[in-house]
């Protein structure tokens, strides 16, 4: 079934108001920036997380950069209980979700525990945490080993974790579909406030920068082994040679557009578009199916190509596919048919926390009416791609389209609208 | 691998200190007051936290003791009883 909402409009007398989900808190943590005021101005200025990774040496390893996160310590953010019992991943999870709820200033604990959900997605689960403890069991024996390793290294734990700490009860999942999954996991939440949750906690968290986690990152023979910070990520570009590996993400607070009214909440925008395709098998001769996750989001938003002001682009950086992303937006929006960013340049990929960043770069990016610029230098005209480069532009269309492709075929594609945006134009 | 082991009681401070490190604290808790008699549940410990708090005291007093009994223990003096009793007699030493 394709729900196609039409944003307030009136249809067979019933108002397709109820059901719309809208975003009312965001919670940031960004290897450029912690917490959204601070990301989103990083980004306007073109500031980079991208630097030599420093929890380890990687001088022997094929990758040497990241996008470290910076300045944060658990102890300042978290419960003394939980420390011992996550994973770094985890610990920005748990953060980004209690920021999240106060920027939207809803407290769960005035709703019903049973209806309130939580659906995060995590493309690698706690890493870090696994790795110290494998060390200890191979290492020490297995009575060295934490209790706690029996769930913090699970993809599902930052869904449980969040949903434990705030007695969330409702519906809850877990998505893995690798970078697509930031998108899939906050269009589950979107069906849960279809299906009646007034709220939802949702988004993605990723951090696999451990020794092994790395490896395990290198083994997709899609990172670059550059050592410039301002040349090693460059998607679009003539010299683009892989992405670097970044940790970190964000936490969304959705709720029904109705309820949120009701309560005079403050909206960054509506979710209002999803869809998601699979690519067929690469020996197939057959191409990529992001072209049709693109178009299954515009129908779902019931939005025309023209409605879209900016596309925050999956920008894998590898010469294949970003042919196959500049294929796709050339298809549905024309050669240089809309401006594209991609802001996860100065942060790296962040796996599962990519596009829920994106996101919320989108929402700010709507209600300011500026389109942050990508880290490097302009496309290559063969791609004929609009990027973005070098300082911000101004946007005045009132939807944005974010996507993210996941390693394995997976294709997302989410459209969403702000409102504010909207009523800026009046 | 072996690792120096000890033969001494445990205390209450001690037993607290272990459950601090490895399993934090509740911030809503004072532990410094007396607790000796409180339930492991007030005091913000699940089962989990004993576990690994059992695991920790199996490896300072080079002891095996038995996990299935641990669900019977509920404040910090049974804790301590538990695992005092087994030092005194009867003690199973791990191997190696």
């Amino acid at each position: 079934m394709t729900a196609v909402t039409t944003g307030g409009a009136v249809m067979g007398g019933r108002a397709v108001m109820a059901g719309r989900a809208v975003v009312t808190g965001i919670g940031v943590i960004a290897p450029n920036g912690l917490g959204l005021e601070e990301y989103w101005s990083a980004t306007l200025r073109g500031e980079t997380g991208i630097r030599p990774i420093r929890r380890f040496d990687p001088a022997t390893y094929p990758v040497r950069l990241a996008g470290e996160v910076t300045g944060f310590e658990p102890k300042d953010h978290l419960p003394s209980r939980l420390i011992p019992q996550t994973d770094r991943m985890t610990q920005f999870a748990v953060a980004a979700a209690d920021w999240a709820l106060a920027d939207a200033g809803a407290d769960p604990a005035g709703l019903d525990p049973r209806a309130v959900g939580v659906a995060t997605a995590s493309a690698s689960g706690g890493f870090d945490f696994g790795q110290r403890e494998l060390q200890k069991l191979w290492g020490q024996g297995p009575g060295h080993v934490s209790a706690y390793m029996s769930f913090a290294w699970f993809y599902a734990v930052n869904t449980g974790q969040i949903s434990i700490r705030h007695d969330l009860r409702g519906p809850a999942a877990a998505l893995v579909s690798e970078q697509a999954g930031g998108l899939d996991a906050v269009a589950h939440a979107r069906r849960g406030v279809r299906r009646g949750a007034p709220l939802m906690i949702t988004g993605g968290m990723d951090s696999a920068l451990s020794p092994y986690g790395l490896a395990a990152l290198i083994a997709s023979g899609r990172l670059s082994g550059r050592d410039e910070p301002a040349r090693a990520y460059v998607p679009f570009a003539e010299d683009a040679c892989g992405h670097l590996p970044g940790e970190g993400g964000a936490i969304l607070v959705l709720e029904d557009a109705a309820r949120a009214a009701e309560r005079g909440a403050r909206v960054y925008g509506e979710i209002a578009g999803y869809a998601a395709t699979f690519d067929p098998p690469p020996a197939s001769g057959r191409g990529s199916n992001l072209r049709r996750a693109i178009e299954g989001a515009l129908a779902d938003a019931g939005a025309a190509p023209d409605e879209i002001g900016v596309v925050f682009a999956d920008a894998a950086a590898d010469p294949e596919l970003d042919r196959a992303e500049a294929d796709a937006l050339a298809a549905v929006f024309g050669p240089r048919g809309v401006p594209v960013t991609a802001p996860k340049t100065l942060t790296g990929r962040l796996y599962s926390g990519a596009a829920p960043l994106d996101l919320a770069l989108a929402f700010k990016a709507l209600g300011e009416g500026l389109i942050p610029p990508a880290g490097g230098g302009p496309a290559a005209a063969r791609y004929g791609v609009d990027l973005v480069t070098g300082a911000p532009r101004p946007l005045t269309r009132s939807a944005a389209l974010v996507l993210a492709r996941g390693f394995g075929g997976f294709n997302s594609a989410m459209v969403v609208r702000s409102d504010r945006a909207r009523e800026g134009e009046r | 691998m072996s690792e120096q082991t000890r033969t001494t009681e445990l205390t209450v401070d001690e037993l607290l200190e272990i459950m601090r490190e490895c399993a934090g604290e509740d911030e809503s808790v004072d532990l410094g007051g007396e607790i000796a008699g409180v339930d492991f549940d007030d005091l913000g410990y699940d089962s989990l936290a004993l576990m690994e708090t059992l695991s920790r005291v199996e490896r300072i007093f080079g002891i095996k003791l038995p996990e299935e009994d641990l669900e019977r223990i509920r404040t910090p003096e049974a804790f301590l009883t538990f695992v005092n009793e087994r030092l005194d007699g009867g003690r199973t030493r791990i191997s190696g």
